[in-house]
């Protein structure tokens, strides 16, 4: 099972702080002023999980550009990082998978003015070789094929009923999955012969699965907003970092992973 | 140890192990929404879950005892094996208990999946297993033997074999000795095995959603849906999971003392 809260790693920031603090014993005098522009300290970032390979991939390439800045990345579902943050969590910057929960945050007054900076959107997924023959969305309707769509409850389940509905199509599913990733592993096997997923998903299932476009799916996109949490010890860190998500590098490596332009 | 009085550290740690296992179940009582909680269970997806997990869980233990009765012959007599094949019957038995459900749920997809090494035979004859009330009672079936398995096997082993070989000697056919004397040597030990096995199929999780899926009246038991509604509504998920607490104590109360594994009467 997933989706069961946060993937913790406090352990780097905690260390990170030790670091920090033996670095402030250990120089009597005090440090030579910092030029213009240079950051430092620590920037703790709550992402929503679908982001983890790309902030993985930016995390190297941000911490070369701003040597003096450790980045820590937490990542985990949307709503359990929101709710964290309103009880007091220690984030610098917030990405959400969607804008709802973006606005939870915003509304008790944590987050300052989010930006969107990418998109997700659902995309029909098949296993490697299409042994269903599947070409389009009405096939989700064929009560011969082995359907998985995530259910209603969750994220993926409301989207995927918002493009049927507006596709004017009644999927007859054989399992309604608790989360977008037991949809793909369904169809990795070979146990379901068509899923709706998000197209990131297909991008990182790699060969085992195909992915086809779905042209109804463009107007039913997840708009993921980044934002600045209110409040923060490092307000010039943590607005590099979106700088930097919402830069060229970042953009290529969003598209990279399956991401779409908002 | 004897019946007389418990030292007082014993005492003390019991009470600590006793509230470590009640004050979790304490908890969900205390966050229950009791003031909803007729509206929420007179709505018909929870009925349907329930009579869907009741069936299959009953389907499940009949399944345990045609199977796992004979397994349980097997493993007294292998007392008398080299310790290798022994061990190694124990520890095929003892697998589903220590396998997280969801592996077991993907074994059970790699062998009997539309595209397992033998589900794809069953599916060209137009047997598909996953996504069926049947893939619900295989999944709920796997994970409970070992309670059933191991339960009758304490009862097996405990019975005195004298009683059976006097009866012969007696005159006895071997019917009679099979239903007078075996059975009701062995039976309480069945029964406490057939009601853990019970309570573990209807609690089962995550070898079911893994192998059988998740579908409205035909897959969804009561633990899935407890969990998909704690995506939207923690409320009505407590209130499904009291559903399967009451079910689970009531079968547990109903049984007798001595039919529980340990105590004798």
């Amino acid at each position: 099972m997933r989706d069961h809260g946060p993937v913790r790693s406090r352990i780097p920031s905690i260390a990170a702080l030790g670091l920090v603090a033996l670095a402030g014993c250990s120089t009597p005098a005090p440090p030579p002023p910092a030029p213009p522009g240079f950051l430092e300290g620590t920037v703790t970032v709550f992402a929503a999980a679908s982001l983890t390979e790309v902030f993985d991939s930016l995390e190297p390439t941000f911490e070369t550009a701003y040597p003096g800045v450790d980045l820590v990345l937490d990542y985990g579902g949307s709503s359990g990082l929101a709710a964290q943050i309103i009880e007091g969590a220690p984030a610098d910057v917030f990405a959400a998978a969607d804008e709802a929960t973006m606005q939870t945050v915003v509304d008790a007054g944590h987050a300052l003015e989010p930006e969107i900076f990418t998109a997700n959107r659902l995309e029909l997924v098949v296993p490697a070789g299409n042994p269903g023959g599947v070409t389009g969305l009405a096939d989700l309707a064929d009560p011969d094929l082995a359907i998985a769509l995530c259910d209603a409850a969750v994220p993926c389940g409301a989207a995927a009923q918002a493009l049927l509905a507006a596709a004017g199509i009644t999927a007859r599913p054989d399992t309604l999955e608790q989360d977008v990733k037991a949809v793909l592993t369904k169809v990795e096997l070979g146990e379901a012969d068509a899923g709706l997923v998000y197209r990131t998903d297909v991008v990182a299932a790699g060969g085992a699965v195909e992915g086809i476009e779905v042209p109804e799916a463009a107007d039913i996109v997840n708009r993921y907003p980044i934002a600045i949490v209110s409040g923060t010890p490092n307000g010039t860190g943590a607005h590099a970092w979106v700088e930097y998500v919402l830069s060229d590098t970042g953009r290529q490596a969003l598209a990279a992973a399956g991401f779409v332009t908002p | 140890m004897s019946r007389g009085r418990l030292s007082p550290v014993v005492a003390v740690v019991a009470a600590i192990g006793l509230a470590f296992l009640l004050l979790p179940l304490a908890g969900l009582l205390v966050r229950a929404p009791w003031s909803e909680l007729p509206g929420m269970l007179a709505g018909g997806p929870v009925l349907e879950a329930l009579g869907l997990s009741l069936t299959t869980a009953l389907c499940a233990t009949g399944v345990c005892l045609v199977l796992g009765v004979p397994l349980a012959m097997l493993l007294v007599r292998s007392a008398a094996w080299a310790a290798v094949p022994r061990r190694l019957l124990r520890a095929v038995i003892t697998v589903p208990l220590v396998l997280p459900p969801v592996i077991g749920g993907i074994a059970l997809l790699l062998l009997l999946g539309r595209r397992g090494i033998l589900g794809q035979f069953l599916a060209q004859a137009g047997f598909g297993i996953p996504y069926t009330s049947g893939a619900v009672v295989i999944a709920q079936a796997f994970v409970a033997m070992p309670f059933l398995v191991f339960a009758v096997e304490g009862a097996l082993g405990s019975s005195d074999r004298r009683s059976e070989a006097a009866a012969a000697t007696l005159g006895a056919s071997r019917w009679q000795v099979f239903r007078f004397v075996t059975v009701p040597l062995v039976g309480p030990g069945i029964a406490a095995g057939a009601v853990l096995c019970f309570t573990r199929a209807l609690g089962e999780f995550g070898a079911t959603i893994t192998f059988a899926g998740s579908l409205p009246g035909v897959t969804r038991t009561l633990p899935i849906a407890s969990y998909l509604a704690m995506q939207t509504d923690p409320g009505e998920a407590i209130a499904i999971a009291l559903v399967l607490l009451v079910v689970s104590v009531a079968v547990l109360l109903l049984m007798r003392d001595r039919w529980m594994p340990g105590v004798r009467s």
